[in-house]
């Protein structure tokens, strides 16, 4: 636990000095929403539908490409072979990677959620389960990176992952087209997809649906938070080529 | 007290479809200081991610301070540096040693961090970000953070590189220091009048050892005037012995140099 600590705060030293990631990971959001309120400001029903889906997307986004090429880039730059030598457990990096991108996607689901709220989003639902499922969303981008940046060689690579891996997921989440008009084997493909339940989970807060309606959705998020986690886990070598 | 801090036993390390490390044996006696020489791509790093536990696809005994090379027991009390600077470059040289003094476990974290940073002669940088620092002053920070933890064994793979004269003879007093104080040190080195330092000197050439030697013993062995020249004749000797009976078979022996 201590080690797991100490990594979380060496990580959130690093991005204290690096204040392009904190803009992008705080202010990008926030200007593709504002941007998107200015476009439809003769119609406010479009950001009050569309803003909840938007303030979980945009945040999962950024993160899973700031996290998978932060843990490349300690894979290459020697720094993770040299962490394998010390007494750190592979449990405790990515836990400290998680913690720290946890701390900053807490802050980030309530400055995105506010300044939408600020430019005019209406939410039916909850507005506290919207920054809830906003944050989940964050850290599954988070861990999902985390597992990614297993299977890229270069940074290059790793920015290649996030088209491959998220864009399918974008197209099949509901978002261009209700899931159950989709083709059956779409459709069936959506629900293995971790995007389509954060989708959902919004769609239906933003219809004014409440916590029950949404435990489901929520409950499949966790579930592929710990499934990434695990796949990080499990992709960390001890010993390399 | 022990005998040996690493014992190797027939060491195989194959990368990819090539075997690096063929059949190597040596010791690290304990408490001295022993240079690792040889040409680039001869094995040393190799040889030394196989003896800190990273190192994929090692066959054979290492055994490090009593234990199997990697194991858990054994990160508190081994160091390891890599060839490049391996710290963080955009966190200042005491945020850097801090961390790595926490992954230590060292009890006292501020004494052994400012003992490092004056082990490695940082004085008046220890605020200053790593990637901002001079590639002398970045892989001391990284020898520093290799030291912060006081391991009993330290693995440095080429320390003083890019270093002025000045320095490395400074560095060089350290390594003398801390193996006085019983401490083991394996460094490899291209430059060869740092063998002199050493107590024993390990020469390898194409994953294998050339000679496990003093550096007096090299000396009059090959008669040279210097270490240089005592290594140079020993490689050219070596590289003579593996040509000689290919020259019958001149199409492999092509191949072979090529490599």
């Amino acid at each position: 636990m201590t080690l797991t600590l100490a990594t979380s705060g060496r990580v959130l030293s690093q991005l204290r000095g690096d204040h392009r990631t904190v803009a992008l990971i705080m202010l990008l959001p926030c200007l593709l929403i504002g941007l998107i309120a200015w476009m439809f400001h003769d119609q406010p029903q479009v950001v009050d539908q569309f803003g909840p889906m938007l303030v979980g997307l945009f945040p999962l986004i950024v993160m899973f490409l700031v996290t998978s090429v932060a843990t490349l880039r300690e894979r290459q730059s020697g720094t993770l072979e040299r962490l394998m030598t010390t007494p750190i457990r592979k449990g405790d990096f990515v836990a400290g990677y998680g913690l720290a991108f946890a701390t900053l996607a807490l802050v980030q689901a309530l400055v995105v959620v506010g300044f939408a709220v600020l430019v005019g989003m209406d939410v039916a639902g909850p507005l506290w389960l919207v920054v809830v499922v906003a944050l989940l969303d964050a850290i599954l981008g988070c861990t999902l990176g985390l597992a990614a940046s297993a299977l890229a060689r270069s940074e290059f690579q790793a920015v290649q992952m996030m088209p491959a891996i998220l864009f399918p997921q974008l197209i099949t989440c509901g978002l261009l087209m209700p899931r159950d008009q989709m083709p059956e084997v779409l459709e069936w493909l959506s629900r293995v997809f971790p995007l389509t339940y954060a989708i959902e989970a919004m769609t239906s807060l933003a219809a004014g649906d409440d916590w029950s309606d949404v435990r489901g959705a929520v409950g499949v998020i966790v579930l592929f938070i710990v499934g990434a986690v695990v796949l990080g886990i499990l992709t960390l070598r001890r010993r390399t080529a | 007290m022990r005998k040996n801090a690493v014992v190797i036993r027939d060491l195989r390390v194959v990368r990819g479809d090539r075997t690096v490390i063929d059949g190597l044996r040596l010791d690290v006696p304990a408490g001295s200081v022993v240079g690792l020489l040889g040409p680039s791509g001869s094995g040393k790093t190799t040889l030394m991610r196989a003896v800190v536990g990273v190192q994929d696809k090692v066959t054979g005994t290492v055994e490090v301070l009593g234990d199997a090379a990697g194991s858990p027991a054994l990160r508190r009390r081994v160091g390891y540096m890599t060839q490049d600077a391996s710290v963080y470059a955009d966190l200042t040289v005491v945020q850097n040693l801090r961390y790595f003094a926490a992954l230590a476990g060292v009890p006292s974290p501020g004494k052994a961090v400012a003992d490092a940073v004056a082990v490695v002669d940082l004085g008046g940088h220890e605020k200053q970000r790593v990637g901002t620092l001079s590639g002398g002053e970045r892989s001391r920070v990284s020898l520093a953070a290799a030291l912060v933890g006081d391991p009993e064994l330290l693995v440095l793979d080429e320390p003083t590189v890019g270093l002025d004269p000045v320095l490395r003879r400074d560095l060089w007093t350290v390594f003398r220091r801390l193996s006085a104080e019983g401490r083991t040190l394996l460094v490899s080195s291209h430059v060869m009048d740092e063998a002199t330092q050493c107590d024993r000197l390990l020469l390898m050439r194409a994953g294998g050892l050339v000679a496990d030697t003093t550096p007096d013993d090299l000396l009059t062995s090959t008669g040279a005037p210097d270490a240089e020249r005592a290594f140079l004749a020993l490689i050219d000797a070596a590289n003579a012995v593996e040509t000689a009976p290919a020259e019958t078979l001149p199409a492999e022996t092509n191949e072979e140099t090529a490599r």
